[in-house]
């Protein structure tokens, strides 16, 4: 007779829409006003480029690394947004696109050199900071009109944002958890040598998967100041660690290649959804990062806790 | 005779470390060419100040980097700023404080360090993401203990951090002296050689009778207390623990350590190496205040240049 015991993976896979299920009725139960297509816009209009930005971690850590310049790169886009895209959309869409070719060749140096990830891409955000400060030198710039109306977009029913976010996870979730070049990209994490001796190359997955990353990137950056409507060269700097804590509270793991583009999405909205959460109980501003720190501490031990009683 | 010579050069050239301090001179010499000579002795003075603080943190770094790969400790500029900030208020500027401040300063880091390691154990989840997490935890504590205070240091300890001696920082010296211990610690004592062992095959090491968690344990609490004992050190410096005071040692550390000639993948450490690093940091940003550069092309340039040289130093033992 089977056991109706739900097995540890599948409790894993539930653990990120759990935890975005609590902190949502935390919020209803302490605001019943946010309870509204106006009250859930207002909460999840940032969690967009949080989203994207967290997918573009979530492809550096499939194949084993850590993007410490993301918040830096989804900054200088953001810049390149405001000013170029605007003025000159050909030079700007062209500059876009050279980022991501950027994001590759980074990969490829990673790869090649077997530099740690971490000391590249922390080199790597001065350099974006440092392009933003001179595409954008002082806080302003306009975002394109197309890219304001498409982020002020009110569909029917629910806040854009949440169809948005859907559709994201859904197309990734499909791209690289169920076609056969996913799988290959995840082995890349899970073990290169087989991988490599299967036939497949190691250079071009990362180069691909950082690719990926450096395109979510510009999403990321694109669909900020659609919302923002100006750009500063620091306006992003916090999404480097919030898309680090949204893989892990996506159920990503750091090594193995073990990821999941849907709970990446869902870990996003739950840290959005967690600031003002946080904001809600009126907690001091000063305890804001350590909240953060300890979540995601307590998410980890869920999932140890859930592991053990697996291997029961 | 020549032969000889040339034998000892190939030892010298050989060693990792001569190409950071190689590195610090030739920068070093583009500055003081620019300046057509002045300052040319304070800014070795200063480097040498600045470059004292990235070592010390350096050094614990290096230690967890020498693990092997995945081992690296990310909340080192959070301990430093909880450490500086909790030793100010206690000492609250009093000279006789200086020696209970130093040691709940370093029990501070301690307190981290043991932390991390039992994240890293008890969560199985790697270093970074264990230090990553705990540095938000730490960070928060010194922003919520450090409120809006700007207490100065004691000033016997200013009048230490600050000292020189010829021109000399006497802080430096101090921290040459440490590096050598430090530097014997790793090669001459079972401590140094079992972290060496883990880094090479821990599984080896571990059949070989290392205690490996042991080991490993130490290794993440000795980089909470240097990163403690810079962050106190660097407050008596710069007259008071800052909330951002730890911010640039995230890159520095790793940096310092990986352009030191120290191996990324582990196994491998390097001592003199950290000087040399150290220096060329400080002296490359000098260099780029030096010629006048706007602060976007300043930055621009530290970045292409950190991943140019870790390019070429950090690939060569492959």
């Amino acid at each position: 007779m089977k056991s109706f015991v739900p097995s540890s993976r599948l409790l894993r896979s539930l653990l990120p829409a759990f935890s975005l299920t609590v902190i949502l009725i935390a919020i209803f139960y302490l605001q019943p006003r946010a309870m509204s297509y106006f009250g859930l816009n207002l909460l999840l209009n940032l969690a967009l480029p949080i989203a994207f930005a967290t997918l573009a971690q979530m492809c550096v850590i499939t194949v084993n690394d850590l993007d410490l310049g993301i918040g830096a790169f989804v900054g200088f886009v953001a810049c390149v947004g405001a000013t170029w895209l605007n003025e000159s959309p050909l030079l700007g869409v062209a500059v876009l696109l050279l980022c991501i070719l950027a994001y590759a060749a980074m990969g490829a140096l990673i790869h090649l050199r077997n530099l740690p990830s971490i000391v590249v891409t922390l080199g790597m955000s001065f350099f974006w900071l440092g392009l933003a400060l001179l595409v954008l030198p002082t806080p302003g710039g306009k975002a394109p009109e197309w890219v304001r109306e498409a982020m002020t977009f009110k569909a029917p029913g629910l806040p854009t944002t949440i169809y948005a976010s859907a559709l994201v996870a859904l197309v990734v979730h499909f791209a690289l958890m169920r076609s056969s070049y996913g799988a290959v990209v995840r082995g890349v994490g899970g073990n290169p040598r087989s991988v490599e001796r299967a036939g497949w190359s190691i250079l071009k997955a990362k180069m691909s998967m950082y690719a990926l990353a450096g395109f979510f990137g510009v999403l990321s950056g694109i669909s900020l100041i659609g919302l923002t409507t100006s750009a500063d060269a620091n306006i992003a700097l916090r999404y480097t660690l919030l898309s680090i804590a949204g893989v892990i509270l996506g159920g990503g793991e750091f090594v193995g290649g073990r990821i999941s583009p849907v709970g990446a999405v869902l870990g996003a909205m739950t840290l959005t959804l967690a600031a003002s959460f946080l904001s809600f109980l009126r907690i001091s501003p000063d305890w804001q990062i350590g909240a953060q720190g300890a979540i995601l501490i307590i998410v980890l031990a869920l999932r140890v806790l859930i592991n053990r009683t697996g291997k029961k | 005779m020549t032969a000889a010579l040339s034998k000892h050069f190939k030892t010298v050239v050989g060693k990792p470390w001569i190409w950071a301090f190689a590195g610090a001179f030739a920068v070093w010499a583009a500055t003081v060419l620019y300046t057509g000579g002045t300052g040319a002795g304070q800014i070795l003075s200063a480097a040498l100040s600045f470059a004292t603080f990235s070592v010390i943190v350096g050094m614990g770094q290096m230690y967890v980097i020498t693990l092997g790969p995945g081992n690296v400790d990310l909340s080192i500029p959070a301990t430093m700023t909880f450490a500086g900030a909790v030793s100010m208020k206690i000492m609250e500027t009093q000279d006789i404080m200086i020696l209970p401040g130093l040691v709940i300063a370093l029990l501070c880091g301690l307190t981290v360090g043991v932390f991390n390691y039992g994240l890293i154990r008890t969560l199985r989840i790697p270093p970074i993401i264990a230090t990553l997490s705990s540095s938000f935890l730490v960070q928060s504590c010194a922003i919520a203990y450090g409120r809006g205070l700007k207490i100065k240091p004691p000033e016997l300890l200013a009048e230490f951090t600050t000292a020189k001696i010829a021109g000399v920082p006497l802080l430096a010296i101090c921290v040459i002296a440490l590096a050598a211990v430090m530097s014997v610690v790793l090669h001459r004592t079972v401590f140094g050689r079992s972290v060496l062992a883990i880094g090479q095959n821990s599984r080896a090491a571990e059949l070989a009778g290392v205690k490996v968690n042991f080991i490993r344990l130490a290794t993440y609490a000795q980089s909470g207390v240097l990163a403690a004992l810079c962050g106190y050190l660097l407050a008596g410096f710069s007259g008071g623990a800052s909330l951002n005071m730890g911010a640039e040692y995230l890159l520095a550390s790793i940096a310092v350590v990986v352009i030191g000639g120290t191996s990324v993948a582990g196994g491998f450490a390097n001592l003199p190496g950290l000087w040399g690093a150290a220096l060329f940091m400080f002296l490359l940003v000098t260099m780029l205040n030096t010629f006048g550069l706007s602060a976007g092309i300043r930055l621009l340039l530290t970045g292409v240049i950190i991943v140019g040289v870790i390019t070429l130093a950090g690939g060569r033992r492959n």
